[in-house]
């Protein structure tokens, strides 16, 4: 049958066409299992843009998942650098697409395994890396050029982004092959996700060397994933996740703009990571309205024309905090649910959790499971198919527009209170997610949504997986012996190299890889920028 | 142990771990049910968690982990109360605390471990009725 369903030809003609010409879709005609014929888009509007089209509601990429699927990449760090190396070489094999390090605490902050502040955290939440050698141990047999690797680290970002640099040399891998996203979102350390080490100043000034470094060396690298998935996990709303990542990115963009940078480079790197919860249309309409709304902030704010810097490209993962500790298998199916909404949303990558990871870090096998169950809906479920399959649904377009509206009144309080760097010292972007996570939690206690099978008998099953506590005296050793093997008057050389460029506002990044080679450690390196920059207070 | 008045209680957060969600809820809870709190903050060292404890003169010490270094950081906690004579002290914990440590941790003086989808109601009744059992009215409010 004909008529108003089939895709526009305005957009047809204008941006599928030529993008499809040189990007073939998947396959050649997409169908059902009846053998109806699917069509790239279908809008009753012939002149609302399409997806690939400013302001990207529908999509950043002209034929989306038809195109090509959203990379599979699970979050995956413990023990040691040769524990996780097999970690990720059995993802790997199992079909996964991109590699993304979980760090351990120590890593995070900026403290060595032997430091005595590391006590107890080493190798518990992610992998520890302190020098070159770790790195290439992580990723031994794993090539640089080819697979994009994605970290969760934030304080000490620019140390790790030296790092990777460092190998990629010693590898000799050029910058700009190298491919991935450094995380580099510290603003919401402070508010949601307490791994900052630095105060707000210096740790923005290292926030935009990272850009800056990036946009100039290693155009191929996301030098920063800007994050509403703690935000989130720490009790705020969907329209919360969204204004106070977005006002985040405003924040961001300014301090681009302050030191100068191009922004339509910066913009065509800047990339996202959001949160996926139970409730499917909810989220799907805040992912679409994400977009929008961030495309609309570089044009309208930030005056960047190039739609390409414009486009609100993120990372999802589903949410930790809706899993459950009783009846643990019923997580596969809340991930199902989350991931789903992430895939109908647009995600470009996607972390599935593992059905045990109330009780403990995930085990092999659920790790899998996880995997698995992406595969699933991206080869099984057909969703795939048809591009923004719920745009123009009546309740998925006022949801938009709702969120929308929403979050931009948020973003709208915050500047007239002088912005985000002033509502994050404040307080007032913690207290007010700190009062959502109260109320979703009286909700849940008085049972107006208290999650299924958490009042059933039975007891919380024991934990599958669990780290060695031997190994923080393996990494002891391994750094004692790092130590005595480099060259001590190097070391010196290079960290008081450092500090006199923490002093100055030279780009950190040149000096930091320097330091990197010459046998430096994380720690080490941190103490030094430490002692020029100060160490932040831990809200009490 | 017969004190009267408000319960006074320290939460802390041991170790490097940042996730804070639950213990803030939690503060409030006890808060907001008459009690007399204190929260260290991120990344409390158990020295300074103990001798936090014996300056507020609190009778309950609550720590959160969510890391996995429950194992080393809640012990020592427990061994320097046990060393500064502060054995009167009620120990309770949450987060993420593999259910084969539970026991161990019982033995050591913890009383409660609150696995995620604890109440806050329970551990209001579970404090007010150890603390309190003459005023507690079982767990209401």
């Amino acid at each position: 049958m004909k008529g108003e369903d089939q895709p526009p030809s305005r957009w047809v003609q204008e941006c599928w066409e030529p993008f499809v010409s040189e990007h073939p879709e998947r396959m050649e005609g997409f169908q059902t299992s009846s053998g109806t014929p699917i069509d790239p888009l279908y809008c009753h509007d012939e002149e609302s843009p399409g997806p690939g089209e400013f302001p990207f509601t529908r999509g950043i990429h002209p034929s989306m998942y038809r195109g090509r699927l959203w990379t599979m990449r699970q979050y995956a760090g413990y023990s040691t650098p040769e524990e996780t190396n097999q970690r990720f070489r059995f993802l790997l094999e199992q079909g996964q697409t991109g590699l993304s390090v979980a760090f351990d605490l120590p890593t995070q902050i900026g403290f060595d395994s032997d430091d005595p502040e590391a006590f107890g955290e080493v190798g518990r939440v992610g992998v520890p890396i302190n020098t070159v050698d770790d790195l290439d141990q992580l990723l031994d047999g794993i090539p640089l050029e080819s697979i994009s690797i994605s970290m969760t680290i934030n304080s000490t970002a620019p140390l790790l982004l030296a790092l990777l640099l460092a190998l990629a040399k010693r590898r000799g891998v050029a910058a700009d092959q190298i491919r991935g996203t450094l995380q580099n979102d510290i603003l919401k350390e402070y508010i949601a996700r307490g791994t900052q080490r630095f105060p707000v100043e210096p740790s923005m000034r290292l926030v935009v060397d990272v850009i800056e470094h990036c946009t100039k060396e290693a155009p191929s690298f996301n030098p920063i994933s800007i994050s509403g998935y703690h935000i989130r996990e720490a009790g705020s709303t969907a329209i919360q996740e969204v204004a106070f990542t977005l006002a985040n990115g405003i924040a961001y963009l300014d301090a681009c703009r302050d030191r100068g940078l191009d922004l339509v480079s910066v913009g065509r790197r800047i990339s996202f990571f959001f949160n996926a919860h139970n409730q499917l249309f909810e989220e799907i309409a805040k992912f679409r309205a994400a977009r929008r709304m961030w495309a609309k902030i570089c044009r309208e704010r930030f005056h960047i024309e190039d739609d390409r810097a414009c486009q609100l490209r993120f990372h999802t993962q589903t949410g930790g905090s809706t899993l459950q500790a009783k009846e643990p298998s019923n997580n596969i199916v809340r991930v199902t649910i989350q991931a789903l909404s992430a895939i109908l949303g647009g995600t470009q990558s996607l972390h599935t959790n593992s059905w045990d990871e109330a009780l403990s870090l995930p085990g092999q096998e659920a790790a899998r499971l996880a995997l698995r169950t992406q595969q699933v809906l991206a080869r099984e479920s057909a969703v795939t198919d048809t591009i923004d399959p719920l745009g123009g649904a009546p309740f998925i377009e006022h949801l938009t527009d709702q969120i929308e509206d929403a979050a931009m009144t948020i973003i709208c309080e915050i500047d007239e209170r002088g912005g985000m760097l002033k509502s994050i010292d404040n307080g007032s972007i913690r207290r007010a997610i700190e009062q959502s996570s109260y109320e979703a939690q009286i909700a849940r206690d008085s049972g107006a949504a208290t999650p299924v099978g958490v009042e059933e008998e039975g007891e919380i099953p024991e934990a599958p997986f669990k780290v060695d506590p031997d190994i923080e005296q393996l990494r002891r050793q391994s750094l004692e012996k790092f130590r005595l093997q480099r060259d001590n008057s190097a070391v010196t050389a290079a960290l008081l190299q450092v500090e006199k460029t923490a002093t100055g506002s030279d780009n950190m990044i040149p000096v930091l890889i320097d330091a990197m080679e010459a046998g430096c450690t994380l720690g080490e390196v941190s103490r030094k920028l430490s002692t020029v920059f100060g160490e932040t207070q831990n809200h009490g | 142990m017969d004190r009267s008045g408000p319960i006074r209680v320290l939460l802390a957060k041991p170790g490097l771990d940042g996730h804070d969600r639950g213990i803030r809820l939690v503060l409030r809870a006890l808060r907001d049910a008459g009690m007399e709190v204190i929260y260290t903050g991120l990344r409390a060292t158990p020295a300074h968690i103990v001798k936090a404890a014996i300056e507020e003169d609190v009778e309950a010490i609550g720590l959160s982990s969510l890391s996995g270094a429950h194992e080393t950081h809640f012990k020592e906690v427990s061994r320097l109360l046990e060393q500064e004579g502060a054995t009167d002290v009620v120990l309770f914990g949450g987060g993420i605390i593999p259910q084969q440590d539970v026991d161990q941790l019982r033995s050591i003086g913890f009383e409660w471990i609150y696995p995620p989808g604890t109440t806050l109601d329970k551990i209001v009744s579970d404090l007010t009725s150890t603390l309190r059992p003459t005023t507690s009215r079982n767990g209401d409010d």
